[in-house]
């Protein structure tokens, strides 16, 4: 028997693993089209809940730009609810004020508005780490909800913009409240963009230095990264997306009011990303569909009480599955395979 | 005497009333193999982060190659070619071993801002990557995850994230720290293979080390420079013996 030509080999099979998963890793799975064909079979199958499925899918897109910033460059925060409530009061007040109603390119301004109010806060904010972050971020959005509400001649103040004139979408569709179907179309295609966006994003080498922020933030500084740079374009990328949930959330509705802007929306998408899993980019799926089917059916059933169903929910997840119900899922079908492979 | 590559005059630090550093006159040659050693608290690590920038100096100024470099900040020294490892492993623990050199591959070639192309299509950083592996002996482990690794690979993953910067000098912070004996020479085979024009400022407090390694050892004691020589220099010298290696074989 030949002694050295055994390791050798295998290690030329270990570093060749190593190597294809980083080469193949941003290649698309099979599985990768499950989400968009179950949104589409959602579409035909309950034309009923069509409205129910776009908001689904507008908290969906939220989570995804929450996962950026959280999942991907670990930047703790809880007021991201800034940006969504910055793109929906874009689409608002210039749909209120008749300014502007077409619709692709009010989420064109609605995502750059909070593009810019994303670079101005996180270029202040991002100078601070951890809990510090977190309570700057929640202050952050509790000024910009109260501005909002004081602001009361352009904002409708606590009332809120009621009735907003959208115009067609692309001219042609209009947006009818009591048949969704343009509505949750039209969502979908945002999702999809954005999620391209999001996913072209975290597997290019960018996305991986945001990882790197992630996992080790002084070793980071000592590979001669940007750090701060870094960060704050994540979070100004991040907030953009946000802002185009949130204008997507004032044009489906036809309406604004400061819960766009509310800590319970920060809270909410968090809670939303954490069951799902966060970064992973398919977490804000999992989450979404979890806590709005939550949300929706368990308030049905227990409409005082259904938020203790979600509490336990979350303090297992919590207690069991670190990486939410993604992770968990993983870990399964780890445990599934070396159980084969050993059997 | 050889080219200096990298020099401080007069670099200190205080922390409030402390003075941590205080006015070091420091010489690093181009290729050296240099040691800095002293007792705890004496100052090294401190110094070590005046050097890489990670710290801003009180007072005295850095050159590298003659430049003056004070006022750049940690990653322009970085791309100048100061390089460092941590004496606790500061590294991406739930990344595999190979995309821990990516990372710093990446951003030295300039890869690292590109939002576009996927990491996959940069064989460039990925074959440079698996070239350092090889060199370190870590190929085998490359496709583990860092938190899985013993301490010493761990160590070895500091030192090629390292290497993946190209440095010019090289600050090692106790390299060996926390490695089990048995396990310690291969990372002290990684340095002795270390390119010779790097020049390396290794951080110890075994004195087998520094006397298998270094050419020159410097001594701190109390954020100053007690003494500066070969090692046979060092090892005779009685004052260094009462200081530092006195205490140390007392302890």
């Amino acid at each position: 028997m030949n002694v050295t030509a055994c390791p050798t080999a295998v290690s030329a099979r270990i570093d060749q693993m190593a190597a294809n998963v980083l080469i193949t890793r941003h290649r698309f799975r099979w599985w990768e089209l499950l989400p968009w064909l179950a949104s589409i079979g959602f579409y035909f199958a309950l034309p009923d809940y069509l409205g129910f499925g776009a908001e689904l899918l507008i908290a969906i897109l939220f989570a995804l730009s929450l996962d950026l910033a959280l999942g991907y460059a670990g930047i703790i925060t809880l007021g991201h609810a800034a940006f969504f409530g910055a793109g929906a009061y874009t689409v608002g007040l210039l749909a209120f004020h008749g300014i502007w109603t077409e619709p692709i390119t009010s989420l064109v301004l609605a995502a750059s508005t909070a593009a810019v109010i994303g670079l101005a806060s996180g270029f202040v904010l991002l100078r601070t780490q951890g809990l510090t972050l977190l309570m700057l971020t929640l202050c952050f959005t509790a000024l910009l909800q109260e501005g909002a509400n004081m602001a009361h001649d352009y904002t409708g103040g606590f009332d809120g913009l009621p009735s907003l004139p959208i115009a067609p979408v692309l001219g042609v569709f209009e947006f009818n409240p009591l048949y969704a179907h343009t509505q949750y179309l039209y969502s979908l295609a945002a999702l999809l963009v954005c999620f391209l966006v999001v996913r072209t994003l975290v597997y290019s080498p960018f996305g991986q230095s945001l990882t790197g922020i992630r996992e080790n933030l002084l070793r980071m500084h000592a590979v001669g990264s940007p750090v701060r740079r870094r960060l704050v374009l994540c979070y100004t990328i991040s907030a953009a997306i946000a802002g185009i949930a949130g204008g997507l959330w004032a044009q489906v509705n036809a309406y604004v009011n400061l819960s766009a802007l509310d800590l319970d929306r920060s809270a909410t998408v968090l809670i939303l990303l954490i069951l799902g899993g966060y970064g992973r980019l398919y977490g804000a799926f999992v989450g979404g569909v979890v806590y709005m089917a939550l949300e929706h059916f368990l308030a049905r059933i227990y409409p005082t009480a259904w938020q203790l169903g979600l509490g336990l929910l979350l303090v297992m997840i919590a207690l069991f599955a670190r990486n939410g119900i993604l992770g968990l899922g993983d870990r399964l079908w780890r445990r599934y395979r070396v159980g084969r492979a050993g059997s | 005497m050889t080219e200096t590559s990298l020099e401080t005059r007069a670099l200190s630090r205080n922390f409030g009333a402390l003075r941590a550093v205080r006015e070091i006159d420091f010489k690093l040659g181009v290729g050296a193999r240099h040691a800095l050693i002293g007792p705890n608290g004496a100052g090294k690590t401190t110094f070590i982060n005046l050097l890489t920038g990670a710290l801003a100096p009180t007072q005295g100024r850095v050159l590298l190659a003659g430049r003056d470099i004070t006022d750049k900040v940690q990653a322009e020294r970085v791309k100048l070619g100061i390089a460092r490892t941590f004496q606790i492993n500061r590294l991406f623990r739930g990344l595999s071993v190979l995309e821990n050199v990516c990372i710093s591959v990446a951003e030295r070639i300039g890869a690292a801002p590109s939002m576009v192309c996927p990491v996959g299509w940069r064989t460039d950083v990925i074959d440079e990557s698996l070239h350092i592996l090889e060199a370190l002996k870590l190929l085998d482990h490359a496709g583990y995850r860092v938190s899985e690794l013993p301490y010493g690979r761990q160590r070895l993953v500091e030192l090629a994230i390292t290497i993946g910067l190209r440095p010019e000098v090289l600050l090692l912070d106790e390299p060996a720290a926390g490695v089990p004996s048995a396990e310690s020479h291969i990372i002290l085979d990684a340095i002795e293979r270390l390119p010779e024009h790097i020049a390396v400022l290794i951080i110890e407090h075994d004195m087998e080390v520094v006397f298998r390694f270094a050419k020159r050892v410097t001594v701190m004691v109390s954020g100053a420079v007690f003494a500066e020589g070969t090692p046979r220099e060092i090892e005779a010298s009685p004052e260094v013996r009462a200081v530092y290696l006195g205490q140390a074989a007392r302890g």
